[in-house]
């Protein structure tokens, strides 16, 4: 009877075991949050907040998950649209290199880029020698860390949405007068759009929270290299308070993201 | 007359898309003049319009716009697309879902650089001619089938272009707005200065629009002339089904023309050997017995389709010539006859225009 | 029919099996510290040879996290631990079963890649800025410890890293990615040669020392008493010191 009425008179009642899986289904989610939040020292918050663990490592996590999305977009959408448009021999090998990232464990990937980037790596070590600069162990390799990981989101978002357009519409706004980087800027990407702000945020979401790839590549020292994640990883061995307090920021940056792109967006994830 | 034709489109050009399909277009059409190219689906001719547009390079010859060449391979000149001055309404109209309708008419001015005060000016006033003030806010999917074939029509008059090419420009609609819009469309085609190329598989279209009709069929011009000359002198099979004529090929001995099947009786006895014989439908009789009296030519056959179009029928009839007939409707009704029942049908020799000609021959 | 008394048989069969512990099966769940890779490693085969129905499974990290596992209930039988304090913590919660013993210590040394390329003679070199230095994270002991000994020594060291667990900090030494880090006598021996070790004088050294317990919540006691005992045995303690290890 009660479900009757929390569903209009109009509407049918959907099967009560699709509702209980559904609420389980809904559990998933929800219960390790409350429980996060039942572990949360209400009292003790606002000094642990203001502690500089906490402060160091929201700023070196803000800046560096939107520095790993701003590269992303540079170097990323480029990659997106030769993938989707020019037909080139060993077009199925790129796309597997771009998603490799996401199938392999992120400690291996840190490893792979300390292998190449690092000190004696097969990169790093010349560069390093030619030029003094040194990725890992520095801000600008959890930078680097996470853009590896994080960059494939915005490839592949990308490089489907293109696949999907429509291409007559460049050719009529080309017929018009477009040249090619008005036709980019005013059809192309806007008609990809909802895709496109789709695959931002799961690339920063994912930067966001990159953890195996940074610690293994770019170590972990508070100030320089200490992300949330790597703190709360930290903390959780000495100072429960402390890791507690940092998944809370965490969690309710991530939430103010995710709530701050209304539903209309949701529809191209 | 060569003077004005340079202000228009000089086109002699072949292309060729993937293996098997190549097309060779020459046309040319001076300012003020609409021309159609009329063909079948798969005939090429959106090819063509790809190539007009720049859209796709051509192969040879040479494509010539307002005294500039557009393209031409063996000089090594392509102008881009965005370069070319052409306004094209496209099949489908393209419009930018994501711009409202002002936004997309001010589009091709704004990408060629003129000031945003200027080009809202202009978009307005070709928003006026074409009857859509009120919809400057409206974005694409609001916008009825009629609303937006004008809105695609003022986003490529805006420009100014050298030339208006129209693809199928009223296939979209049902129709009531075709007939319309057909004649909108009539009316700013005639205010175009320039040269104007419409691009349909609708006879009736390419017929009230045009001045001249080019057919094409399978990637090459078969016929061309004013709509009159097509209509009464079709050269194929398919012009003359648009034209709504019967077309058949024979080999005419002393007013006796053997098409294959069955040897049929002409007036025209002058006239030997390959022939082309062109029967309008409503010239031919259709009985329930064989008729008696003057018609040379008379058959039994079937009728295997049958249309009633209002107070005409269409008939088409078996073997042993297939051809297509009309009659009035309160005729065929007295005939009281139906589809695949036998009847007789009967053309008089006077009525059967005949003219020298193999297939080869006229269609070049 | 048949299909049914075959479960049954196959049932009952199961239970007998999983329930004979009382001869000594079944698995052994040792958590012990990170340092401990190797020579447990041995240890097990050892006591494996022993004891054939025992299926050991170590369950290696930082002392101060397999503390935090145990706390929260995860299952173990037995806990060696890096440094003293780790374990306190278990006993005062209330999870040995008896008390603590120390069966080993162990001294840190200074770690740096092969060929030492960059001439590090001492703790006073993690001073110099241009190093890439590497520490554990303070709550490890190895992290701990390290401090305590450059702090004896009087140095403030210029960290660029402070890794998780020592085995993370030896591979990056190792990779020659790391200049140097203070790791201890046994990892640096556990490279067979790759990372070179250098001597921290015994006046500003910390001896670690390492204690193991059997827990209350064990799920096989008589395999977890047997494994310390063997630990503690002689056969133990040389495999034990073999790899660099001291007795206490």
């Amino acid at each position: 009877m009660t479900a009757d009425r929390l569903v209009g008179r109009r509407t049918r009642r959907p099967p009560t075991l699709l509702i209980i899986l559904g609420a389980i289904g809904l559990a998933v989610f929800v219960v390790p949050f409350a429980g996060l939040l039942a572990r949360v020292p209400w009292s003790d918050l606002p000094a642990l907040l203001a502690g500089d663990v906490v402060t160091d490592a929201l700023r070196l996590s803000l800046v560096t998950s939107l520095a790993a999305t701003l590269i992303a977009v540079v170097v990323g959408i480029p990659l997106a649209w030769i993938m989707a448009r020019l037909e080139f021999p060993g077009r199925s090998l790129v796309r597997g290199f771009v998603t490799l990232p996401l199938v392999v464990p992120p400690v291996v990937g840190g490893a792979a880029l300390l292998f190449a980037l690092g000190r004696r790596g097969l990169v790093g070590e010349p560069l390093n020698q030619a030029t003094g600069l040194l990725l890992p162990f520095s801000t600008w390799g959890v930078v680097v860390a996470n853009t590896f990981v994080a960059m494939p989101f915005l490839v592949i978002t990308v490089e489907g949405a293109l696949r999907n357009l429509d291409e007559r519409y460049e050719g009529a706004a080309a017929s018009l007068g477009a040249g090619r980087w008005t036709v980019l800027r005013r059809v192309t990407l806007p008609m990809i759009g909802p895709s496109l702000v789709a695959g931002l945020v799961l690339t920063w979401a994912r930067a966001f929270g990159e953890f195996g790839a940074t610690i293994t590549f770019a170590g972990n020292l508070q100030g320089r290299t200490q992300t949330l994640p790597l703190a709360v990883f930290v903390a959780m061995e000495s100072d429960r308070d402390t890791a507690v307090a940092l998944s809370l920021v965490m969690v309710v940056v991530s939430l103010a993201v995710l709530i701050a792109l209304r539903e209309r967006w949701w529809k191209a994830l | 007359m060569e003077g004005a034709l340079r202000l228009g489109l000089e086109a002699d050009f072949g292309l060729r898309r993937g293996d098997s399909f190549r097309i060779d277009l020459s046309l040319a059409i001076p300012p003020g003049t609409t021309v159609a190219l009329l063909g079948p689906n798969g005939a090429g001719k959106s090819t063509a319009v790809a190539a007009f547009a720049g859209l796709l390079p051509i192969d040879s010859g040479k494509i010539g716009l307002a005294g500039i060449t557009l393209d031409e391979p063996a000089a090594d000149v392509l102008v881009p697309p965005e370069e070319r001055r052409i306004g094209v309404v496209f099949q489908d109209y393209l419009l930018f879902p994501h711009m409202t309708v002002i936004e997309n008419v001010a589009f091709g001015l704004r990408s060629r650089g003129v000031s945003r005060p200027d080009v809202m000016e202009r978009a307005r006033g070709w928003l006026e001619r074409l009857d859509l003030t009120g919809l400057e806010r409206r974005k694409p999917p609001q916008l009825s089938g009629g609303q937006a074939q004008r809105v695609a029509l003022a986003r490529a008059l805006v420009i100014e272009p050298d030339l208006l090419l129209l693809d199928e420009p009223l296939s979209a609609l049902d129709v009531t707005t075709r007939v319309e819009l057909r004649r909108t469309l009539s009316r700013h085609l005639e205010s175009f200065p320039g040269p104007r190329l419409v691009i349909t598989h609708d006879p009736t279209e390419a017929f009230l629009l045009a001045d001249e009709v080019h057919i094409i069929e399978r990637g090459t011009v078969t016929q061309s002339g004013s709509p009159d000359e097509i209509r009464l002198r079709p050269r194929t099979p398919y012009a003359a089904d648009l034209a709504g004529s019967n077309l058949l090929f024979g080999t005419a001995t002393h007013g006796e023309v053997d098409v294959g099947s069955h040897l049929i009786h002409v007036a025209e006895h002058g006239v030997e050997g390959e022939v082309l014989l062109t029967i309008r439908p409503s010239a031919i009789s259709l009985h329930r017995i064989q008729p008696e009296g003057s018609p040379r030519n008379a058959w039994q056959t079937t009728i295997a389709v049958m249309e009633r179009l209002g107070e005409r029928t269409r008939i088409r009839t078996g073997a042993p010539v297939p051809l297509t007939v009309e009659v009035t409707s309160e005729a065929m009704s007295a005939l009281a006859l139906g589809v695949g029942e036998t009847v007789w049908l009967a053309i008089k020799a006077t009525e059967i225009g005949v003219e020298a000609g193999s297939v080869d021959t006229l269609t070049g | 029919m048949r299909d049914v008394r075959l479960i049954v048989t196959t049932c009952v069969l199961g239970l007998v099996i999983a329930c004979s512990g009382s001869s000594m099966g079944g698995e052994l769940l040792v958590s012990a510290a990170a340092s401990l890779t190797d020579a447990f490693a041995e240890v097990e085969s050892a006591f494996e040879v022993q004891n054939p129905e025992v299926d050991v499974v170590l369950n290696l990290g930082s002392s101060s996290a397999l503390r935090e596992q145990i706390l929260e209930g995860a299952p173990a039988d037995v806990f060696a631990s890096a440094n003293i304090s780790n374990m306190d913590q278990v006993a005062e919660a209330g999870e040995l079963s008896g008390e603590a013993e120390i069966f080993v210590t162990n001294s840190l040394q200074i770690a740096v890649p092969t060929g030492n390329p960059a001439d590090v003679t001492g703790l006073e070199d993690f001073a110099r800025e241009e190093l890439l230095i590497g520490l554990c994270t303070e709550d490890v002991p190895c992290g701990d410890f390290g401090r305590q000994a450059l702090d004896n020594a009087g140095v403030t060291p210029s960290i660029d890293t402070n890794e998780p667990d020592v085995r993370a900090l030896l591979t990056k030494i190792e990779a020659g990615e790391l200049d140097a880090g203070i790791t201890y006598v046994t990892d640096v021996l556990s490279t067979s040669g790759i990372v070179e070790g250098i001597e921290i004088p015994a006046e500003v050294n910390v001896v670690a020392e390492y204690p193991i317990a059997t827990l209350a919540g064990a799920p096989n006691p008589d395999a977890a008493a047997a494994w310390v005992d063997f630990v503690l045995s002689d056969a133990g303690r040389a495999i034990l010191i073999s790899y660099g290890f001291t007795s206490p």
